[in-house]
């Protein structure tokens, strides 16, 4: 093998209030290796909650924790499926409706762990991840609650 | 030891951390002396089901033991993605 299909699975974990770019996110996946088969992204958005348009949110998180469990969550994809790397980057801060809040990149050999790992890394950082919605809505702002779908998805990972 | 509360909590108890002088065995010791404090501790920690705690940053369960533990976070189920 060369060096290229040798390089070592790149992680990238991030919680910014800065904006991400996927084109470069993927991109960097790829760069300068020769193993890469696929790419799959997902990104989350804000939705559009209100037809007055005044949808925002802010995003409140736990430093440190956050990082941790990222970390824990992306080692966990790592020894389920033959990546070549992942990337989590989730924003914090203030953010309005059709902004991007998450972004889960992973890359892979061959489509299907690249496929499940993404769908297993969104189940368990919307479980698992310590962030918290504030939504601003006409009424008044309300703290997003917690889906007993999210905890089902997640769910299905286990055994 | 550092107590640590976030989202709605950190909002009912009007603080975001706090040094707590305990000698408290577990979480839930924990929780019943908070709850002796005032009655914004009391109206917080009411619905035990809807609050979940870390223990130096590590989900636990509130029987868990505190012999040892430097920061204990409370919070609501997260909703992050």
């Amino acid at each position: 093998m060369d060096a290229a299909t040798m390089a070592a699975e790149q992680v990238k974990l991030a919680v910014q209030e800065e904006d991400f770019d996927l084109g470069a996110e993927v991109a960097a996946l790829a760069a300068g290796r020769g193993d890469v088969g696929a790419v799959v992204t997902f990104t989350g958005l804000v939705r559009d909650l209100h037809a007055d348009g005044a949808s925002a949110m802010t995003l409140e998180h736990y430093p440190g924790m956050t990082e941790k469990a990222l970390g824990e969550i992306a080692e966990e994809a790592r020894t389920r499926w033959p990546l070549t790397g992942l990337t989590l980057i989730h924003r914090v801060g203030r953010l309005a409706a059709g902004d991007r809040i998450v972004l889960v990149a992973t890359a892979s050999r061959h489509r299907e762990a690249a496929f499940e790992a993404a769908a297993f890394l969104m189940d368990y950082l919307k479980t698992r991840a310590p962030f918290w919605k504030r939504e601003e809505t006409p009424d008044g702002a309300r703290w997003v609650a917690a889906r007993d779908s999210d905890d089902r998805a997640a769910a299905r990972w286990r055994g | 030891m550092r107590v640590l509360y976030f989202a709605w909590l950190r909002e009912r108890i009007g603080t975001s951390r706090e040094e707590v002088e305990t000698s408290a065995a577990t979480v839930s010791d924990l929780v019943a002396e908070l709850k002796a404090r005032e009655p914004r501790y009391e109206a917080a920690f009411a619905d035990l089901s809807a609050i979940r705690v870390a223990l130096d940053q590590e989900v636990a369960e509130f029987d868990a033991p505190l012999a040892g533990v430097r920061e204990v976070a409370f919070f609501p189920p997260v909703t992050g993605g």
